[in-house]
Order: structure tokens, then C-alpha cells, then sequence
């Protein structure tokens, strides 16, 4: 018989801690994937943030990094820099990436680090139990928003799709989600593009994942994917909200 | 090489360059800014890399990735910006990483001041960040010290696979003396290291990481690093006696640029008869306890001199271990205690010791 599907040689094959339903795990393939279909494997480098994803170390066979909480795009800038040969990636949560971290992505993405940026925007902080994150939505109830987000008092969620596109310099910005196999699909093709940005040394590039927290948004993982719809997808917009070919300042 | 006559901050830049050091990464502060400058000038005349960066936060964090892929790498600040590389300093003693930190420090606390001072001393020896770590920190008091410890720095940091700091008094950074350096254009790069990350190729992938969730593993790694800054201890400590050869009844203890005072002072009270001496430790982490011990069971009675509240005292405190009294004498703020302020404090103590005063 034909083996049509399989672990990719990206990944290690344990078991992952990630709760049932929690699209963490996909979005791992999806990098798992690219980086043997790219063959950068061997010459990748990544960096686990602190969060859910703090592990991510564990599952992509490549060499990694741990870093401190936000700070993944200064730890890419200092590997990139010393050593512009190796493919350098990071895998962040909202937290990590929107909150404590706003201020290291973007100065890696308006230095026109040649890096890639693997955002994860669950809308909630995951590990900590259920925080209001910096995009969780307006109204969404959280474990410190138990009377839904206040925008009157929490401002509104950050895009940072949207915020990092308005920078002057070139950059690779697109926003996926994991609602459904055929946007899975899709979000694989903008994963492989943004590492090729960087195989190129083209420009900075950053995937944000629209993605679930079951556990913590208190719902069954198939409510997860459609409440991620309802609620989420109007928010964020999904699609490139940025491609470096159409960019007409810079130095390119 | 001849001597040239260099500023120290500038100094230190080209003497990282003289050990190999290729990388710099760095945020604006004074009184360090010549030494960022003067390297974002020469990096690139070497093939090296200079960058600005947007925070000491970030800083610290760059160079824990510059050194997880087993490059050379330093940065430097003033105290306000170590403060804020708190963080990537205990992540770079967690994760097992050699990177260079200069802190050519200023007065405290908060904005305070930018005159030199030897205000973080205590930050650098002891409360550097959170967890079970310390640095290595080498405190010069001339330009050629700072270029040599700049040097045993990138050295020191390999050997045992730690942070290490150079402590400097602002003044050392901003004046000028005649230095010597390697006759090297460029040290040699930094061996191959089996825990850099520099992509799998014919290997397992690696892990640069300060998590231990596990509490057994994490208390041996903790205890087997210990084990290691005793055997630093044992091998690295440096210190400085001066005039210690003829007997003396008060034994000045001093770091960095206020020890150069101190000699001064030493100097003109050997004019006046009195026979003074002085215990510099160069490597103020790890102290040279047992050194300063013995130096101080030679005395009456000790006078630590600091352009502080009396950091360093606690340590010469513990070297004298009960046995001897420690009188301290400091300014801070950017003052700098004079050589008349320190021959005065000499007689005080001497005239403690006439009077019998404990
Ligand atoms: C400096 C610091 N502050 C706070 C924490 C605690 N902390 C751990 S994970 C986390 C939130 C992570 O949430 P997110 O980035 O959204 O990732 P998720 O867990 O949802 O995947 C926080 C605040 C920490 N480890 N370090
Ligand atoms: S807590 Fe949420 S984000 Fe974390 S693993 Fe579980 S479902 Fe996923």
C-alpha cells in the first residue's frame, strides 16, 4: 500500500503537551513541513518562547533555542547576525509576542531582520490559565476579564499583522488561521513563502496564526474553531498584509 | 606593539577586537559612548558586526543569541542599562554562555548621575539578577588593565562558560593613557564549541536553554555550577598588595581607579613616616578572600576606601573575619574621595588604634 501520510522529518515524533484540540500542534507541522521541503532543516535554528509553546524545543528537529518571555526576535537578531548562514525562526504566543515582546518584534522587523516570525494569537495567555492577553477580543471573558473585555479601560486587541505592516522597510506580513482544513492548507503555502523570504535574504518575514485555546476559552475544541471564526476572524483579517515586492521605499 | 595613547572606552573596543571578538551589540548611555562608537567605526573595517539596538533588554538578549551560535560577543552600558540586562544575564548564566559585559558605571540610584562612580558593585558581585548564579567581574584601574582584563574577559568567559563582566569607574572609560596591545590585527574566532548551535548537519540537534523543570536535575546543575565558581575561585582570583613589604599598621583595601588615589596617598604618608599598605582585588568576583584575609591579619586595623556607600565592605568584612576592624571612607554621587580625604581617614584610624578603640 502507498503511504500518503506520515510524520515529517521536521519533527521529533513524542508526544506533544499540548491540550486536546489546541491548534499549536498544526502550526508546528506547518513549520515541521516547510523546513524539510525547503531543506533548511540542517541549517535551522529556532527559538521557543515562554508560553504554551515553551517546549516547541522538543518537537522540531533542528537545533533550538529557549528564550525569555517576548524576547525571541532579539535572541533571532543576535544568531542571524553572528551567523547570517543559518535559517533562524521563532515561535511566539500573543503574550509573549504583543505584550511583554511588542518592542523587540518590532525593532527585529523595522531592522529588516532576515528572520521568520511564528506568531501564534490565540487571544488568551494559555499557560498562565487563561489571562486576558493583549488580543484577546472586545467582550471575550478571560480568567482577569470575568466581565469580558472593557475597552474603555484595556484598549482594544493589537494587530500586529497591521501594526508591523505600516513599517517603512520591506517585510513579509501575512495573517492564517486554523479554522479548517482548506485554510490550513493555505497557511502552509504563506509558511513556506515567508522561510523562502528569508532563504533568499529577501526581508523580514512574520506568519500570524489565528489559533485555539480549548482549554482556556472553555470550550469543546470544534466550539474552539467556531467561535475562532465568528469571533476572531472579523477582528483579524486574514490574507498577505504585506509583500516586499510592492514596497516601494527601502533599499531593495 | 608601541604604545599609543588611547581612551579607555575606545581602548577596551579595540582590545575585544585584539581577542577575537567580532560582535557587538549596544545601546547609548554615557559614560560609555565612545566605546560603541569607536566600534561601529572599526567592526566593519574587520568584518565584524556592530548593532544598535533598540534596549539593554534586547541587548541582553542578542548577545545570548550571538553567543548560543559560538561567536565572540560583548556589549557594555552604565549602570541604568545593566540594570535592564538583568535578565539576559542570569538567561546567559543559565544557559551556560561566554559573553562579555562591560559596565563603566556611574552614580546611583535611579538616573542619579552620570559621573563615574563604583556604584554597582554590589549588583555586579552579588544581586546581579534572579537565581543561583554569579558573574565573573574583573575591575581595572588603569586604561592598560582595562585592555588586558578586557582580553583574560573573553578568556575567562570560554574557559567556564559564563558571563563576565568588566567593572569599570567611569573615569576609566573617559580618560586617556598610554596602552599596549597583542601584535594581532584580529584574535582568532572562537573554537568550535559542541554546545554552539550552528545547524544540525551531521549531528543531533542541540539546545541552548536555562529551563530545568525537574528539581533534581535543576539543583545539580545549580550545584555543579557552584562547584565551578570555586574552582574560579581557586585558579582566577587576582589581586593587587602595594607597599605591603614593610610592616603596617592600617591596611587600606580599595578597587579600580580609587586605589590609584590610595597609592598617592600611601605615598605621601610614607613622607610623613607612616607605613601604609593596600589589598586591590582585580577580580572583585570571585573576591580574593583568603589573599585580602592574609594581607589584613597583617594590620591593626582596616580602612576600605570606595566611591560608594561601602559596597565592597561587606567583603573585606567577611576577609577579616571578626578579627580585625574594618572603618570605611566614601563618596558617591560622582565625588571621588581625594588623597587629603584619604591620608585624614588614615590617621582617624590610626588614632583608633592609639586610642584602643575597638
Ligand atoms: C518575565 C516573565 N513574566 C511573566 C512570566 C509568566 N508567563 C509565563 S507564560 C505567560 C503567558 C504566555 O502567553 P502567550 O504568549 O499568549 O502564549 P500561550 O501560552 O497562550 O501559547 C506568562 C505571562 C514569565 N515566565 N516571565
Ligand atoms: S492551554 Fe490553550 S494554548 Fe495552551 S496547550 Fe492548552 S489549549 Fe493550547
Amino acid at each position: 500500500m502507498r503511504k500518503i501520510f506520515s510524520h515529517t522529518e521536521g519533527m521529533i515524533t513524542d508526544p506533544m503537551h499540548y491540550c486536546p484540540g489546541c491548534t499549536h500542534g498544526i502550526i508546528h507541522r506547518l513549520v515541521g513541513e516547510t523546513l524539510i521541503e525547503l531543506g533548511i532543516r540542517e541549517r535551522a535554528v529556532g527559538i521557543s518562547p515562554v508560553g504554551c509553546s515553551v517546549f516547541t524545543y522538543k518537537y522540531f528537529r533542528c537545533d533550538m533555542f529557549q528564550a525569555s518571555h517576548g524576547r525571541a526576535p532579539a535572541v533571532a537578531t543576535g544568531a542571524k547576525r553572528c551567523r547570517p548562514e543559518l535559517v533562524v525562526f521563532c515561535y511566539q504566543g500573543d503574550g509573549d509576542l504583543a505584550a511583554i515582546g511588542t518592542s523587540e518584534i518590532i525593532h527585529a522587523a523595522n531592522r529588516g531582520e532576515k528572520i521568520t516570525c511564528i506568531f501564534v494569537n490565540n487571544a488568551i495567555y494559555g499557560m498562565t490559565g487563561g489571562q486576558m492577553a493583549p488580543t484577546t477580543i472586545p467582550g471575550q471573558r478571560t480568567s482577569t476579564t470575568p466581565g469580558g473585555r472593557n475597552v474603555a479601560e484595556d484598549g482594544f486587541p493589537l494587530k500586529m499583522s497591521e501594526i508591523l505592516s505600516q513599517l517603512q522597510t520591506p517585510g513579509y506580513i501575512a495573517r492564517v488561521s486554523m479554522h479548517s482544513p482548506a485554510e490550513i492548507i493555505k497557511a502552509k503555502q504563506i509558511v513556506r513563502k515567508a522561510f523562502e523570504y528569508q532563504v533568499s535574504n529577501t526581508c523580514f518575514s512574520f506568519v500570524e496564526f489565528l489559533s485555539t485555546c480549548p482549554t482556556n476559552w472553555g470550550m469543546s475544541p470544534v466550539d474552539s474553531l467556531n467561535w475562532m471564526k465568528t469571533n476572531m476572524l472579523p477582528y483579524y483579517p486574514l490574507g498577505e498584509h504585506k509583500i516586499p515586492e510592492k514596497h516601494e521605499g527601502g533599499s531593495r | 606593539m608601541a604604545k599609543i595613547l588611547m581612551k579607555g572606552n575606545e581602548a577596551i573596543g579595540e582590545a575585544a577586537i585584539k581577542a577575537g571578538c567580532l560582535h557587538f551589540f549596544g545601546y547609548p548611555i554615557t559614560p560609555q559612548n565612545e566605546l560603541p562608537e569607536y566600534l561601529s567605526k572599526r567592526l566593519p573595517q574587520v568584518g565584524g558586526k556592530y548593532i544598535q539596538t533598540e534596549s539593554e533588554v534586547a541587548t541582553s538578549n542578542m548577545i545570548f543569541g550571538a553567543a548560543g551560535v559560538g561567536v565572540r560577543v560583548m556589549t557594555s552600558s552604565s549602570s541604568p542599562g545593566i540594570s535592564l540586562m538583568s535578565e539576559g544575564l542570569s538567561y546567559l548564566a543559565g544557559a551556560e554562555l561566554p559573553a562579555v559585559i562591560v559596565n563603566m558605571m556611574r552614580a546611583g540610584p535611579g538616573l542619579a548621575g552620570i559621573l563615574p562612580a563604583q556604584s554597582d558593585y554590589a549588583h555586579a558581585t552579588r544581586g546581579t539578577a534572579h537565581g543561583d548564579f554569579e558573574l565573573i567581574v574583573l575591575a581595572p584601574s588603569s586604561v592598560q588593565e582595562a585592555v588586558d582584563l578586557t582580553i583574560l574577559s573573553f578568556e575567562l568567559a570560554e574557559k567556564y562558560r559564563n558571563p563576565v563582566m568588566l567593572l569599570g569607574d567611569g573615569m576609566i572609560g573617559q580618560m586617556m593613557e598610554p596602552v599596549e596591545f597583542p601584535d594581532v590585527e584580529v584574535g582568532p574566532p572562537m573554537k568550535a564549541a559542541d554546545w554552539a548551535l550552528t545547524g544540525c548537519k551531521g549531528r543531533e540537534p542541540r539546545l541552548v536553554s536555562s529551563l530545568f523543570l525537574d528539581p533534581v536535575e535543576l539543583n545539580e546543575k545549580n550545584h555543579e555550577r557552584f562547584a565551578r565558581y570555586k574552582v574560579i575561585k581557586d585558579n582566577e582570583a587576582r589581586h593587587e598588595l602595594y607597599n605591603c613589604d614593610e610592616p603596617y599598621d592600617v591596611l587600606i583595601t580599595a578597587f579600580g581607579v580609587m586605589s590609584r588615589v590610595c597609592k598617592s596617598a600611601i605615598q605621601e604618608l610614607k613622607g610623613q613616616g607612616i607605613n601604609v599598605g593596600m589589598f586591590r582585588p582585580i577580580t572583585v568576583k570571585p573576591f580574593p578572600s583568603e589573599q585580602c584575609s592574609a594581607a589584613i591579619f597583617k594590620s591593626k586595623r582596616v580602612l576600605d576606601v570606595e566611591m560608594n556607600m561601602g559596597q565592597m565592605l561587606v567583603d573585606i568584612q567577611l576577609a577579616a573575619n571578626g578579627k580585625r576592624e574594618v572603618d570605611f571612607m566614601g563618596k558617591c554621587g560622582g565625588l571621588t574621595p581625594s588623597i587629603e580625604d584619604v591620608i585624614e581617614s588614615v590617621h582617624s584610624t590610626l588614632a583608633k588604634i592609639k586610642g584602643g578603640v575597638a
